[in-house]
Order: C-alpha cells, then sequence, then structure tokens
C-alpha cells in the first residue's frame, strides 16, 4: 500500500501543471483542430458550425493567396535567419574580446531585443515614413532620390526584413558570444602555435566547435520568424497587396476581416505542422549530440 | 636549433608583477627543465618565449636575433599543453597533421611525416579516432605526436605529465627521456615535479617567486643547493631542515640543537670561518644520509613514530627532541613506532645554511 503511494507520489505533485497544460494548451489546441473541420462563422456557436471533413485543407491547396503567404513566410525566415546568423557571429567573432567598456557595448547590442515588438513596428514605421521618416528626410536633405519603403512591394518586404534583423540579430550574437567564450582556450592557443592565421583559426578551429549551438540557434530562430506577427502587421498590415503577408497575418486576416474561422484554423494547423518538423528537427538534433556524448563517456570509461 | 637567451624579461599581469626581469641562456639542442612550486612564473616563462604572452620588458633572443614581438607561428616552435589542447572536432591524424596542413606541405609528406611520428608513439591504431575517445595517455601520446611533426627548431612542454596517474606518468617519463636522446633539438620543460626535472633536464632551472634560484645538473643540485628553497625542492623525501648553534669542543667545531649534537669537519670548520658565520646557524640532512651502520658518521637519536615500508628501503618519520625528521634507511628490521632507535650520520652530509638569508656555506 505504501509502495503503491510512494510510486503515485511524483504523479501528485505534477497533476496541477498537468491540470493547467490540459486546459491552456491542449483545449485551444484540439479546438483548433476541431474548428479546421467545420465551416464556421463567428456568428455561429461552434455547435451550429457545418462539418465539412477536409474541404477547407482541399481549399487551401488551391488558394493562391494562401500559397503567396506561404512563399512570402518561406522567404522572410530564411533571408532574415541567413543574415541574422552572418551578422550576429560575425559582430561575436569581432566582439570577444577584452576592450574598455566592452560590457556597455554589449548591453547596447543587445536592447533591441528587449523593446516590445509592437513598439519596434511603430518606430520603424515612423522612420520609414514617406516625407517625415528618418531615412527619406535624410536622403532628401543630401539631395538624394527618396525610397518607398513601405509604399513598393519589394521595398517594404525588404523593409520588414531590416527590422527584423534589427532586432533579432543580437539574439544570435549573445549566443554566438556565450559560445565564444567557452570554447577551450587551449586548443586556440595550440592552433596559433600551429601557425593559424586570425582567419583559419575561426574557419578552422572557432567555427567548427561553435557549430553545435550555432545549429541549435538557427533552428530556434527559424521557428520564431515563422511566427512573426506584430512588427509586420503594425509596419505593413501584409501590403503593399501581398508583398508582405507572411503566414500569421494572413491566419488573422482570414478569421478577422473574412470571418472564416474553420479556414483559418485549417492554416493554422498547417504552420502548426511546419513549426513541429522544425521543434523535432531541433530536438532530434541535440538528442543525436548527447547519444554522441554519452557513446563517448562510454568509450572513456572503457579506456 | 637556436640558442635561447632571455636578456632582463619581464611580465606585469596589471600591477601585478610575476617576472621581476629574469635573464636565462638555453643552449643549443639541450633539455632544460624549469622547475618550481606553483606561481614561480615557470609556465609565464615558457608561454613567453612561445608567443602565446607578450613582454611586459627585455627581450628574447634566438641566437642573437630579438624575436620578442613576433608571433608564435613565426618563432618555429611546437608545444605540448598541460591539457593537451586537442582540436575536439578533427580525428588523431587531422590533429597532428593541422600545422603541416596550414603549411601547405604536399599530402604525400605529411601522411609519411604523421605515420611516422605515430608509430614512434605507438598511436598509429588510433589515427582515426577523436580526441574524445581516446584515454588521458593516448591523448597526451597525441600531443606530442602533433607537437614531433612539426620538426620544430623548439620544442616546449608545460607540465605534460601532470594530468596523468602515477604509473603511466613514470612510463611517459621514460619515453620522453629516450625520445630526448634520439632527437637533437631544443626542449624547454616547465614542471613542477622534482623528479620530472632530475630524471629529464640536461639543465635544471629551479625558480621561486619569478627569480632563478639556481640552475646545474641534477647531481649538482641534489649535492651543492646554493640555497635552502633549493635543498628542500630538490631530492626526495625533503631534506631535514634544523635550527642549530655552531660551538667548538676541543678545537673541533660541532652543531648542537634540540635533541642532537654533531661535528663538522675541518674544511666546514675552514668555510663557516670564511663566511664569518657563528652561533646559529641551519643545518640540512637528507633522510638517505642516515645510517644504521654505526661505522657511518655520528651518533644521533631518534623516536620512530610512523615507520613507512617501501620494501627494501624504508621511510622513518621520526623525532629528535622536538623535531620531526625524516630518514630514509635499509629495511633491515622493521621498526615499531614509539622505538628509540640511534642513527648515524657522516658529517661532510651535514648542509650548512646561514639562517637569515638560507644561502648554503659551501664546502
Amino acid at each position: 500500500m505504501l509502495a503503491n503511494a510512494n510510486r503515485m507520489t511524483p504523479y501528485l505533485f505534477l497533476a496541477p501543471a498537468v491540470l493547467v497544460m490540459a486546459v491552456a494548451l491542449l483545449y485551444p489546441i484540439g479546438y483548433m483542430i476541431w474548428a479546421s473541420f467545420l465551416d464556421w462563422s463567428p456568428s455561429q456557436r461552434i455547435g451550429e458550425a457545418e462539418f465539412v471533413g477536409l474541404r477547407n485543407y482541399g481549399n487551401l491547396l488551391g488558394d493562391a493567396a494562401f500559397h503567396e503567404s506561404f512563399w512570402v513566410t518561406l522567404r522572410f525566415a530564411a533571408l532574415v535567419v541567413g543574415i541574422e546568423m552572418v551578422l550576429g557571429v560575425g559582430l561575436a567573432l569581432l566582439l570577444d574580446r577584452e576592450l574598455r567598456g566592452m560590457t556597455v557595448l554589449r548591453t547596447v547590442f543587445i536592447l533591441p531585443m528587449m523593446i516590445a515588438p509592437i513598439v519596434v513596428g511603430l518606430m520603424w514605421r515612423y522612420m520609414y515614413h514617406p516625407t517625415v521618416g528618418t531615412f527619406n528626410r535624410t536622403l532628401s536633405d543630401l539631395g538624394l532620390p527618396t525610397v518607398p519603403w513601405l509604399s513598393d512591394g519589394d521595398w517594404a518586404f525588404a523593409s520588414v526584413v531590416i527590422a527584423d534583423i534589427w532586432q533579432w540579430t543580437p539574439f544570435i550574437f549573445i549566443l554566438a558570444l556565450a559560445a565564444l567564450q567557452s570554447l577551450p582556450r587551449s586548443a586556440m592557443e595550440a592552433a596559433r602555435i600551429d601557425g593559424a592565421s586570425g582567419w583559419q583559426l575561426i574557419w578552422h578551429i572557432k567555427l567548427p566547435l561553435m557549430m553545435p549551438v550555432l545549429i541549435v540557434t538557427a533552428l530556434l530562430r527559424l521557428i520564431d520568424a515563422f511566427k512573426v506577427l506584430e512588427v509586420i502587421l503594425v509596419m505593413t498590415n501584409g501590403g503593399p497587396g501581398l508583398s508582405t503577408e507572411i503566414l500569421a497575418l494572413r491566419i488573422s486576416r482570414t478569421a478577422s476581416e473574412f470571418q472564416q474561422l474553420g479556414y483559418a484554423a485549417a492554416m493554422s494547423n498547417v504552420l502548426l505542422i511546419l513549426l513541429l518538423i522544425l521543434t523535432l528537427a531541433m530536438f532530434g538534433y541535440t538528442k543525436v549530440q548527447e547519444l554522441r556524448a554519452a557513446r563517448i563517456r562510454a568509450a572513456e570509461e572503457e579506456a | 636549433m637556436p640558442q635561447i637567451v632571455f636578456e632582463g624579461v619581464e611580465k606585469s599581469f596589471g600591477t601585478t608583477r610575476v617576472l621581476p626581469p629574469l635573464d636565462l641562456t638555453l643552449d643549443d639542442g639541450e633539455f632544460t627543465v624549469l622547475v618550481g612550486p606553483s606561481g614561480c612564473g615557470k609556465s609565464t616563462t615558457l608561454r613567453i618565449l612561445a608567443g602565446l604572452e607578450t613582454l611586459s620588458g627585455g627581450e628574447i633572443t634566438f641566437d642573437g636575433r630579438p624575436i620578442g614581438h613576433l608571433e608564435p607561428k613565426e618563432r618555429d616552435i611546437a608545444m605540448v599543453f598541460q591539457d593537451y589542447a586537442l582540436y575536439p572536432h578533427m580525428n588523431v591524424a587531422r590533429n597532428m597533421s593541422f600545422a603541416l596542413r596550414l603549411s601547405r606541405i604536399p599530402k604525400a609528406e605529411i601522411e609519411t611525416r604523421v605515420h611516422k611520428a605515430a608509430s614512434m608513439l605507438n598511436i598509429d591504431h588510433l589515427l582515426d579516432r577523436k580526441p574524445a575517445e581516446l584515454s588521458g595517455g593516448q591523448r597526451q601520446r597525441v600531443a606530442m605526436g602533433r607537437a614531433l611533426v612539426r620538426d620544430a627548431a623548439t620544442f616546449l612542454f608545460d607540465e605534460p605529465l601532470s594530468n596523468l596517474d602515477a604509473k603511466l606518468r613514470a612510463r611517459m617519463r621514460t619515453e620522453l627521456a629516450e625520445m630526448r636522446d634520439t632527437i637533437d633539438k631544443n626542449m624547454i620543460y616547465v614542471t613542477h615535479d622534482q623528479v620530472e626535472a632530475m630524471t629529464l633536464g640536461d639543465r635544471i632551472v629551479v625558480m621561486k617567486d619569478g627569480r632563478i634560484q639556481q640552475q646545474g645538473t641534477a647531481e649538482e643540485l641534489f649535492a651543492r643547493p646554493v640555497n635552502r628553497f633549493v635543498a628542500g625542492f630538490i631530492g626526495a623525501p625533503t631534506m631535514n631542515i634544523l635550527p642549530a648553534r655552531l660551538y667548538r669542543d676541543a678545537e673541533v667545531l660541532r652543531v648542537r640543537g634540540e635533541g642532537f649534537d654533531l661535528p663538522l669537519t675541518p674544511a666546514q670548520d675552514a668555510a663557516l670561518r670564511a663566511a664569518g658565520l657563528e652561533g646559529a646557524v641551519e643545518i640540512g640532512i637528507r633522510p638517505s644520509s642516515f645510517t644504521t651502520d654505526p661505522a657511518g658518521g655520528a651518533p644521533i637519536e631518534m623516536t620512530v613514530s610512523v615507520a613507512e615500508y617501501l620494501g627494501a628501503q624504508s621511510v622513518l618519520n621520526t623525532r629528535v627532541g622536538p623535531h620531526e625528521v625524516l630518514a630514509e634507511v635499509a629495511s633491515t628490521r622493521r621498526l615499531r613506532s614509539g622505538e628509540r632507535a640511534t642513527f648515524h650520520v657522516a658529517p661532510d652530509d651535514i648542509m650548512i645554511f646561514d639562517p637569515e638569508s638560507g644561502e648554503r656555506i659551501a664546502t
């Protein structure tokens, strides 16, 4: 009896957390999955909605606007994560040294990350303003032609990419810096004695040793980039046309503007599956790393 | 194989001075060991020589050519680190060939050199392994191999054996000694272990607080230490150092302390007179200078507190008056703790130190 009670104890302690999870996470997700099989408008209660099976998903396949949105999201995520990785890691390599005022500089660098996304969106919208914005005013003061930052499709896409890079490069910078500073110092010294130049040191020693951290960082950022909403919502609201309409925005508009809750739910599920794949890839990668470490430890104990 | 000269080399970290001006000459083809307790500046000296630390003052020359401003890679040195410093993401072969690949040596030659070094160190079968898949001793060999393939003019070793267990350390010490005889290069070896220093060094440089106390062969340091520190540092078990007073009894100079009274030789008498030392002194007697043989010198009474039986020899922890004294004698019979016994020591084997400066009065 007592043994039995002891076995149950951990579950008892876990119960509140499981309950919260069920109510706050599983229930809404289940609700969303169920809704994706319905033709449901906001004026109806969910029970009144018509069950349409996989029709919503079928429609998605032929929906050009959804395809455009999906494509914009992919391009956006790939571009921002790519550029942020290069800039973040580059900055970390540059600033991984002991200079006066380094701590202050590092703090300044990570400030953008701490600003609320809505504020970031507003800030950039004002800076991109066609006549009174910082950029165009500076350009015209210099006698240069102004740029249609948010009113031309290609420029608008570039503008949201720039804002995202500004906000999230610091995230990669601090993780890359932490990775750099935990590298074995003596291996670096050995490489210097072995004749490695600064570039060779980065290429042959530092980057390969940072790689595990960099891969997880990139996956984390990728997951985040797929979900981006607020900054773009505030800056362009997806326009002009569909040029900056990322998936999250498309979903929000489908639900609120077009009043198609079931269809929006189906889109959300597609995004969820995409993110799930990325998350699983990340877990898979860390698992592989752990297994390798375990195998190495086992080999070590044997030796 | 250059002659390496340190001229007034200084090093400070911030306001902390680690090396006062240091002068040292390392001859061509010599195996030099820098030895001393931790914090004595031996590792810093080596790192300055490697170019991993900058000079705060002075200059280092290779055959008269100043090299203080050169990058490590321009100094033609190879180094073995205490933690081996292998590249974790490269296998053994790539670890060993890294420097060669950087200097764009043809593939075939790289392969020959790596295999030659690997077979010399018995690690040929490990070439495909990553460092993490190796034992401590194997990593150590790879680190050596990586230095060997370089064929550099100067080899630096920074406490390379200190992370190994006692048995492995002894074996690697022997192998290093063999390597020293086959490879005709400048080798500079830093250790805190006086046994390593004694077995490996053509020349041993004893350091303390950034200053060179004495340099010479193992025999010189053991037989003629310049001061109390070197005498205590070199030799195991450690030399016994006891406070004593000089006095004269029927024209014979003697030393007396609590629990002992020993005669000195006329040579010692003359040396002391020349040094102008009288009254208080410190005497040093190596544990191995004691013998149970009555013909072995003047008698000294000792009370055994612990007897460590090591086989042919025993190390005795004894008391002489209030002093703890170590003696290493042949294990002719088992001594019990608390037992009182008479040992003998030859007056020749007694070293005398100036109690103020710690200098040994040379005879």
